[in-house]
């Protein structure tokens, strides 16, 4: 296979990089050529600022156009084509999340974050080549089919409550999106084990050998994705070349337990790792399947600035030290804002084999310290209010002073803004009143016109479909902090609308900001090698600038859940009642009782036996007199049969008392 | 009413029986005089009793699991604690006047743990008088506006944020500390907090941020504490005043130097927020110490009586006691545990419980005499603190956001040189570690277990279900004597018609006037309106006062009391003669005024007792009897039997202390001793009383002070 796919990567390499761009590109290129189904496996490893280590996985399998086989595939996962064919995906991308990315540290302004970065839990995203009224129904069937396939509960969002349509602001903009998300669904190796299932090795060869559970779970950041793009023409469906990308994103803390022993003026050493040691394993070869099986070291520009790297002085550098020789080192195109490039080290797997298995370490000599690339503004969610009954949700942008020299570079002239879009989607039982939207610019409340280019408003219907505000905010370049709020109120659901663990409270998931004038990208210079990198070419796409706020938890009124009991309590005491009054008065025939008492009147002549039953009752307190002197014949009896039993019990009490 | 009183009239003649509950009802009212006292009796004897029906508490949700993992606090960082508390009493820290220093010293120790850290700069907020804003949530606290620059405070606050969580919600650990003059205990808290601190950046099992906020005590723990949630819950994003503020140099100059100690660390001007908060803790250590062992302390009422879940209470006891061998006390009425009457109430009981074991062995519900007497002064206490409606500490201010909070507070045992620093640092750490682990694990909010309960002891509670029964009995036999009062008065004046005229033609203007008669009730209930309404203005008085410049408390109270007067005579003058009935046919008039003013209390305890139960039942402690007995001195006095003259005398003595200001001197008398009892006290008492939102202040207002005032009128009523 290796052989057979020479020729053509040779033919790919007289042609124009133009057209190797993007992996597109590439697959209608390639339907010209033998069809031939390719499988790529990478791993992108980053230092982070705060002492972690960024551990980014790229598998990815292209399916060509599949008339020439029918339906049989050699690489790519059956399952994968046939959910693609069925629901006729245009593009679709699945992400679990556990935990959340630090765009602080971790930068919010490349590639890698603004495209791995996920809201904790499921989302899910998906465009269907299907006529407008198919949509629902696809998108409904494929939430089961990803749900059994992935041992999740993606199935949750079928219900029409759980989805929204955006309409523009979402990136892959197009009226047959569907977007939900699942903000507390866990994710574990259980999702992890069908998602490796895909891959042609799983996880018995090649990069993914490192994939061990327990050092995967014990990091700080964990994003299991599924991306799948199908290409070719759209309206047949059944020939249409398909793209699996599978990324797995970790931040790892290299040898965590060592951190407490080392002591304080050692603290700012970054620590050394090797790939045995944080993930325990070494890789022993690539898997036989992948054409390129690469591992890359990323310093990015922030890291190479700190270490005073140049496109000069890169080989030879004092901070750090690599345990293997990389193969290859690339450079970033330089770029007009910034002067400092990023570098990229690659070793190519296929060197290495069992005997000596293939081990990347780093060493660090000095304490480096930089700073990631973060967004243009840093977003952050919170909810404002207490009580059950209104709250408002509030985001509020700041400055990071980071980019803020490269934004008035930007701005030659004066009229400079910032386009800011705000994608948020609120569940139904979060009653938001989009009028009393606010935005505040630098501590000063603006009128939402002035500020707010375009809004688009999907009001929630309850139990039927959830609010989606999409926002295009406009604010000036030299924007300090920037706030949005819009007030709620708190619904009342129905019992069975409760989720489990009603008490805990209700998410609300993440609001998406993207940055629709800044792209990340990173264009590595001596293109040729890099065409068979689908990583790389990724990484020079351009693709808008975004990120996720954080899940929030909305306390509502959570009923008694032993509710229904004390309901079902009241409820027959009512219907007693009411039964037993109504018999009784259909029962009852006035003029008998009348006609009774006036004979029983009659009769009464023993004066004795009422003095009597007056006495008893007296002498027996208040509350039996009335309830027990309408037979007044038979309250005399009653009181010499209380006053027996008086006595009988007074002898026991006195019995017990002084024998025991 | 009018039905039942044609019942009761017609009751003599056989007619066709009557429902049983009209019946029973019937009977009552007829007897209201037994069953106002064996109700009354039987209410005092079941608050009295509520320490023995106590019972043990458990943890009713089964996610805390306290004390299931060992602790893993280590010396390790009890020496990082005392490295801390050695910075903080270091003479060199104390030297600038502002405290600046030492918050910088907190945060760098904080940062160095890799925690988030902000400072929280806040203006101290004067608590005022509000009298719209009774109930209404704390956004209504407006900043001043001319504040200087010289009066702001400092909290500190980090927060570590859960490597694994999803950062929903968060567990706040307050420590107060006030810079300028911190004793030896606070700066002891805070390296116990920070021990917790630096052991919770290490661990894995976090799924919840944990936030520290050393608050600035310097203008109290609580407004510190209250200012910055203030600033969390309800932040404001367009401030006109923060320009003027940031202009204060000493603040600038704060934050640019910590940004330039530590640039790209997790430093940052913004205030961080973390998610919503599952639980706060505050914790403080006591400077002295005369307890014979390391005790803590449980603090937990919050304004208006509001409690946390007894499940906070339970797992800190539970830890406390069972893990960390620290004894746990809750507030006490210590003159209650000398008071030899509940001595021998106490060994009555135990007894009786005895005769009652005897008996039948399962009946174990005796405590000892001195468990009773110990039980009844943490009842007390519980039952005072809660109707006061201000919060013990600075936990208070998170119930006003729905978050569970309690105060903890550590007395050490012996003089705090090393070794038993060392000692109650680990034991304290442990204690704060089991507790957040606790907290950690619960996945829902706080709600299995109880909201409204009173603490007979740290591990016994009496719940809402059993207490509710005192109260009950107390104002069961209002309704009925209202009752029973109003067809006296209105059979009465029937009585003395129907006399005169032929019993068997009954006329139209007979009719008419039995019509008139049954509305005459309609005056008495004029009366006491004005009265309320009067209740209302005396209430709202104080306002008016408190603006008035440079005023001691006692002629505050002077003034109060004359404003009340001249409002009250003005009132009457205006819109009734209300103390004066002018009409012939008073004779009975009082007791149209007794039944409408019992109606009127039974309403306003009802109402309070959802309120806050225990105002609620310490008001219808006084003033149940007070309204009950109330009756004319001159028919008593006319009357001259042994019965009248005892009736005569508790008249009077009701008449004295139920009257609020009265009964504010007595109860201080009997906590403090009368030697020190001001005038101008009253006033402060109100003045905190309002200051906090208590609904108290409401309740003498508007309930007791008009219902005292209705109560002498009829007292001294001419007839």
């Amino acid at each position: 296979m290796v052989l057979l796919q020479r020729p053509h990567i040779l033919l790919l390499l007289i042609g124009t990089h133009q057209f190797l761009q993007c992996w597109i590109a590439f697959g209608s290129v390639n339907e010209e050529g033998q069809k031939q189904e390719e499988f790529s496996e990478e791993l992108l490893l980053k230092p982070l600022p705060d002492h972690k280590l960024l551990a980014h996985f790229h598998f990815q399998s292209s399916g060509p156009p599949s008339t020439s086989n029918g339906c049989h595939h050699h690489l790519f996962p059956k399952a994968i084509s046939q959910l693609v064919q069925k629901f006729r995906i245009k593009e679709m991308e699945l992400s679990f999340t556990k935990g959340r990315w630090n765009y602080e540290s971790w930068g919010g302004f490349d590639p890698l974050s603004s495209s791995n970065a996920k809201p904790p839990g499921v989302e899910l995203w998906a465009v269907f080549d299907v006529p407008q009224h198919h949509i629902d129904a696809s998108w409904k069937n494929l939430t089961h089919t990803l749900s059994g396939l992935f041992c999740a509960s993606i199935n949750f969002l079928e219900s029409t409550a759980t989805y929204s349509t955006p309409e523009w602001s979402f990136p892959p903009a197009s009226g047959n999106v569907r977007y939900g998300t699942l903000p507390c669904e866990a994710v574990c190796t259980e999702n992890l084990t069908p998602w490796l299932k895909l891959l042609p090795c799983r996880d018995k060869a090649g990069i993914a050998l490192l994939l061990d559970r327990p050092s995967l779970y014990r990091g700080f950041y964990h994003s299991q994705q599924l991306h799948l793009t199908s290409t070719g023409s759209s309206s047949e469906g059944i020939d249409s070349g398909i793209i699996l990308e599978q990324t797995l994103t970790v931040v790892l803390q290299p040898n965590s337990e060592m951190a407490i022993e080392v002591h304080a003026s050692e603290k700012h050493i970054q620590p050394s790792w090797s790939l045995s040691s944080i993930f325990g394993k070494q890789v022993s070869g690539r898997c036989v399947l992948a054409k390129p099986s690469s591992v890359y070291l990323l310093l990015d520009r922030g890291l190479s600035a700190a270490n005073g790297l140049t496109s000069e002085n890169f080989w030879s550098n004092p901070s750090f030290e690599l345990s293997a020789n990389p193969d290859r080192i690339f450079l970033e195109e330089s770029s007009s804002h910034s002067k400092s490039l990023s570098i990229l080290y690659m070793f190519q797997v296929e060197k290495y084999c069992e005997s000596e298995p293939f081990d990347i370490g780093l060493m660090w000599k000095v304490p480096v310290a930089w700073l990631c690339q973060q967004t243009p503004l840093h977003a952050s969610r919170f909810l404002m209010g207490s009580g059950n009954e209104r709250a408002a949700i509030a985001i509020s942008l700041k400055s990071t002073q980071f980019t803020e020299g490269f934004m008035s570079a930007n701005s030659k002239d004066g009229s400079c803004e910032l386009r800011v879009d705000v994608f948020q989607v609120v569940p139904w039982y979060v009653k938001v009143y989009f009028h009393s939207l606010r935005v505040f610019v630098d501590q000063q409340p603006r009128a939402v016109s002035d500020i707010i280019e375009k809004i688009h408003v999907s009001p929630s219907k309850d139990k039927m479909s959830p609010g989606v505000m999409e926002v295009v905010l406009k604010l000036p370049c030299r924007v300090n902090t920037a706030a949005l709020t819009i007030e709620f109120d708190k619904g009342f659901l129905r019992i069975d609308e409760y989720l489990p663990d009603a008490n805990q409270g209700f998410d609300i998931p993440s609001a998406i900001i993207s940055f629709p004038n800044f792209h990340a990208s990173m264009v590595f210079l001596e293109d040729d090698s890099l065409n068979k990198s689908p990583l790389l070419s990724k990484f020079q796409e351009k693709c808008p600038v975004m990120s996720y706020t954080e899940v929030l938890l909305v306390p509502l009124t959570t009923p008694d859940f032993s509710m229904p009991y004390n309901v079902i309590t009241i409820t027959c005491t009512v219907f007693a009642l009411y039964f037993g009054s109504l018999l009784n008065v259909l029962q009852r025939r006035v003029a008998e009782e009348e006609r009774f008492l006036k004979a029983k009147a009659a009769k009464k002549t023993g004066r004795l036996p009422l003095l009597l039953s007056k006495l008893s009752a007296k002498l027996r307190g208040r509350r039996l007199e009335p309830l027990h002197s309408p037979p007044s014949s038979s309250s005399f009896i009653n009181s010499k049969l209380v006053l027996k039993v008086i006595l009988v019990a007074g002898l026991a009490v006195g019995w017990q008392y002084f024998f025991s | 009413m009018a039905e039942t009183k044609e019942k009761s009239l017609s009751d003599e003649k056989p007619k066709p029986r009557v429902r049983p509950i009209v019946r029973l009802g019937i009977f009552l009212i007829s007897h209201s005089f037994l069953v106002s006292i064996v109700c009354c009796t039987a209410g005092v004897l079941a608050l009295f009793l509520l320490p023995v029906l106590a019972k043990n508490t458990y943890i009713s949700e089964n996610a805390l699991m306290p004390g299931s993992a060992s602790p893993m606090l280590s010396n390790q960082h009890v020496s990082d604690g005392n490295r801390l508390v050695k910075d903080l009493t270091n003479p060199n820290s104390k030297s600038s006047e502002t405290g600046i220093e030492s918050h910088k010293i907190i945060a760098q120790y904080m940062l160095d743990l890799g925690a988030e850290v902000s400072f929280h700069k806040f203006h101290p907020q004067m608590n005022q008088f509000h009298p719209l804003h009774f109930f209404s949530s704390p956004v209504s606290g407006k900043i001043q506006e001319n504040y200087s620059c010289s009066s702001y405070g400092i909290n500190t606050v980090g927060i570590i944020r859960a490597p694994r969580g999803d950062g929903k919600e968060a567990i706040v650990l307050v420590t107060p500390y006030n810079a300028l003059k911190s004793g030896f205990g606070e700066a002891l808290s805070l390296g116990i907090a920070y021990s917790v601190f630096s052991l919770l950046t290490q661990v894995t099992w976090l799924a919840k941020d944990i936030i520290w906020l050393v608050a600035d005590s310097q203008y109290g723990e609580y407004a510190a504490v209250a200012a910055w949630l203030r600033e969390y819950q309800t932040p404001k994003f367009s401030s006109l005043s923060t320009p003027n503020a940031e202009m204060c140099p000493d603040v600038n100059n704060l934050f640019e130097l910590k940004g330039h100690s530590i640039s790209g660390s997790k430093f940052s001007n913004s205030f961080r927020r973390a998610g919503t908060m599952a639980a706060a803790l505050v914790l403080k250590v006591r400077d002295q110490n005369e307890q014979f062992e390391d005790t803590i302390s449980i603090y937990a009422e919050a304004s208006n009586g509001q409690m946390p879940n007894l499940d906070l209470i339970n797992v800190v006891n539970y830890l406390a006691v069972h893990r960390q061998g620290l004894r746990v006390n809750v507030e006490k009425l210590w003159p209650l545990l000398n008071s030899s009457w509940l001595k021998s109430l106490g060994e009555i009981f135990e007894s009786l419980a005895k005769v009652a074991k005897s008996l039948y062995p399962k009946w174990k519900f005796g405590i000892p005499a001195t468990e009773y007497v110990e039980g009844t002064a943490t009842l007390a206490s519980s039952l005072y603190y809660q109707a006061l409606g201000v919060p013990t500490g600075p936990h208070g201010a998170f119930r006003d956001y729905q978050v569970d909070a309690i105060t903890l507070e550590i007395s050490p045992k012996f003089s705090l040189d090393k070794v038993w620093r060392n000692d109650i640092l680990l034991r304290g750490g442990r204690l704060i570690e089991g507790v957040i682990r606790s907290v950690n694990n619960l996945l829902e909010k706080f709600h299995q277990s109880f909201f409204l309960y009173l603490l007979t002891s740290p591990s016994k509670f009496v719940s809402v279900g059993v207490y509710m029964i005192a109260f009950a009995l107390l104002i069961a036999p209002l309704p009925m004597v209202a009752a029973s009062l109003y067809v006296d008065a209105n059979s009465s004046s029937n009585c003395s018609k129907g006399d005169s005229s032929t019993p068997s033609a009954i006329t139209d203007t007979d009719e008419h006037g039995i019509a008139i008669r049954s509305w005459r009730w309609l005056n008495s209930a004029k009366l006491v309106f004005i009265v309320h309404l009067w209740g209302a203005i005396v209430s709202l008085l104080p306002y008016f006062i408190s603006q008035i410049p440079d005023c001691s408390p006692t002629t505050s109270f002077m003034i109060w009391v004359l404003l009340s007067i001249l409002s009250l005579l003005t009132l009457n003058s205006v819109l009734a003669s209300p103390l004066a009935c002018a009409k012939a046919t008073q004779e009975k008039e009082w007791a149209l005024v007794k039944s409408v003013t019992i109606s009127s209390v039974f309403i306003g305890l009802g109402l309070m007792s959802v309120i806050n139960f225990a105002t609620a039942e310490i008001g219808a402690l006084l003033m149940v009897p007070m309204c009950l007995l109330a009756r004319p001195l001159k028919l008593d006095v006319r009357a001259g039997t042994l019965r009248s003259f005892c009736r005569l005398i508790c008249n009077l003595v009701l008449g004295h202390i139920a009257f609020p200001p009265a009964a504010f001197f007595l109860l201080k008398g009997m906590l403090d001793g009368f030697g020190n009892a001001n005038v101008g006290d009253f006033w402060m008492w109100v003045e905190s009383l309002w200051a906090w939102n208590s609904a108290t202040y409401l309740f003498i207002g508007m309930v007791q002070l008009p219902c005292w005032v209705l109560c002498v009128s009829i007292l001294f009523h001419t007839c």
